[in-house]
């Protein structure tokens, strides 16, 4: 595997997240807006805003890795660097995680920086937040891989965005559900344990069912 | 079992055994549906410990609780027999498994909901969503959703076929985990374990222990006959799908003559 053409999908998905908008602030805006409106539909007392307020990140986590990776396959089919990749690599796999790596690294890693501010926003008390942020960075993860083999599948489609949804959507259950326990039970705790394994897990099995549906997107 | 798929993996073969099979399966299966339904609704005793009466849907919601799980890992099972050797008819029956799978899942949380209602005094709305069992079995529906919607959006039968079979492959990898998740969230299920295979139940309460022949028989029949039934309906989908394909061919041999 030759790195060069890892390093120009790493560069082409960075310069792309960053042109799309306002680079980091759009995720985070979209991020920080969808946390403030929960006080809005659930009414803003403080007991129940403490107790749903973790599980509001996760959603609003997993709303904008979705938003993200409408489009992150479809530009590089229409544009022919899909099939550059093809050729150069012959494996598309690694090019592919390594895109949705770098939309995470962009999109969903800054939204765990985010999380003490809103976090304090909404109540959450600080010894939950340390495992929140350990989650919301792995569960992050996970939904921005399935999302990706979502994205890879749906990337001949015009408009794919709902679904995207309807595809990732049941793939993202577990993490979630680990994710929101592991908030409260902390890291000695099953939850912390199988949301690893669920990353680790997402790690190996996704780049290949992107790669698959990849080769079969650019035919 | 893997002769006899074997035998019908020839697609002229298949045409043949399941002009026979489709009706019989009918017959066989309406059958035995109806003879568990009428001895279930009005022969044997109502179950007090079960909400009464009321857990006559158990002879529906059983059976077609595991009649969606099968499916999914028969919709699994066919793509990846296609996906590897690529064999048209696994195809095929993958894409006739999918809306049979989508409606037992349906049938199987909407029978249990309404079981729950009045069984165990929830909401029905909380039920689906406030209880393990139904939930993971809400989380397949939603797969099978995806699979017909994706089939659905891409243009071509031969890349809708592969990007489904790699998304069902996806999936079937998936399900234990979400299952373990969903069981993770709701440790406190009300969904009785389960009464009929105790594995894995190791201590079973003893209201639920074992559970009585005149329901067992039943709920076997129920099985025998929604399984028959299943398999009858995705046959004739099958068919109709061979059947489409033959005409799209003269159709194109009759253009290509004019």
């Amino acid at each position: 595997m030759k790195p060069a053409p890892l390093i120009s999908a790493f560069r082409t998905s960075l310069s792309e997240a960053w042109a799309s908008g306002a680079g980091l602030l759009l995720p985070l805006g979209v991020f920080a807006g969808t946390a403030t409106m929960v006080p809005c539909t659930l009414g803003a007392e403080a007991d129940l805003l403490s107790r749903v307020g973790p599980g509001v990140l996760w959603l609003a986590l997993a709303l904008s890795s979705m938003v993200t990776l409408e489009r992150v396959f479809q530009a590089d089919l229409q544009d022919g660097a899909l099939d550059l990749w093809l050729q150069d690599t012959g494996s598309i796999s690694m090019v592919a995680a390594i895109k949705t790596l770098t939309h995470w690294l962009v999109s969903g890693f800054p939204l765990v920086l985010l999380t003490p501010v809103i976090g304090y926003m909404l109540g959450v008390s600080p010894d939950r937040m340390i495992p929140a942020m350990a989650g919301y960075a792995m569960g992050g993860l996970v939904f921005f891989l399935w999302g990706g083999v979502a994205a890879a599948l749906s990337a001949s489609v015009a408009r794919a965005g709902l679904l995207l949804a309807l595809i990732a959507l049941p793939l993202y259950v577990p993490a979630l559900i680990f994710g929101v326990q592991m908030v409260d039970a902390g890291f000695n705790s099953p939850s912390f344990y199988l949301l690893s394994a669920s990353t680790l897990f997402a790690l190996g099995v996704a780049p290949a069912a992107m790669g698959a549906a990849l080769r079969l997107a650019a035919e | 079992m893997s002769n006899m798929l074997s035998y019908l993996a020839n697609p002229l073969r298949f045409m043949r055994f399941s002009r026979i099979a489709i009706p019989i399966g009918f017959a066989l299966g309406l059958i035995m549906i109806g003879w568990s339904l009428y001895n279930g609704l009005f022969v044997v005793p109502p179950d007090a410990k079960q909400g009464g009466d009321l857990m006559r849907a158990m002879f529906t919601h059983v059976p077609s609780a595991w009649l969606c799980m099968g499916l999914y890992a028969a919709l699994a099972g066919a793509s990846f027999v296609w996906y590897i050797w690529r064999h048209e008819l696994a195809d095929v029956a993958a894409r006739a498994i999918a809306p049979i799978g989508a409606g037992y899942t349906a049938l199987c949380f909407i029978t249990g909901a309404i079981w729950g209602q009045k069984g165990w005094g929830a909401g029905w709305h909380n039920l689906i969503l406030g209880d393990s069992r139904l939930m993971s079995v809400l989380v397949l529906f939603f797969l099978f959703l995806g699979y017909m919607a994706l089939r659905a959006a891409l243009e071509t039968r031969q890349k809708a076929a592969r990007a489904a079979a790699i998304l069902a492959m996806v999936g079937i990898v998936n399900v234990p985990i979400i299952k373990v998740s969903v069981d993770m969230w709701q440790t406190t299920t009300i969904h009785q374990p389960s009464s009929v295979i105790s594995i894995g139940n190791p201590e079973p309460r003893p209201e639920d222990s074992g559970m009585d022949a005149v329901y067992l028989q039943q709920l076997l029949w129920g099985f025998g006959g929604h399984t028959l039934l299943a398999a009858a309906m995705v046959m004739m989908l099958m068919r109709a799908e061979v059947y489409s394909q033959q005409a799209d061919r003269a159709l194109a041999l009759k253009l290509e003559r004019a």
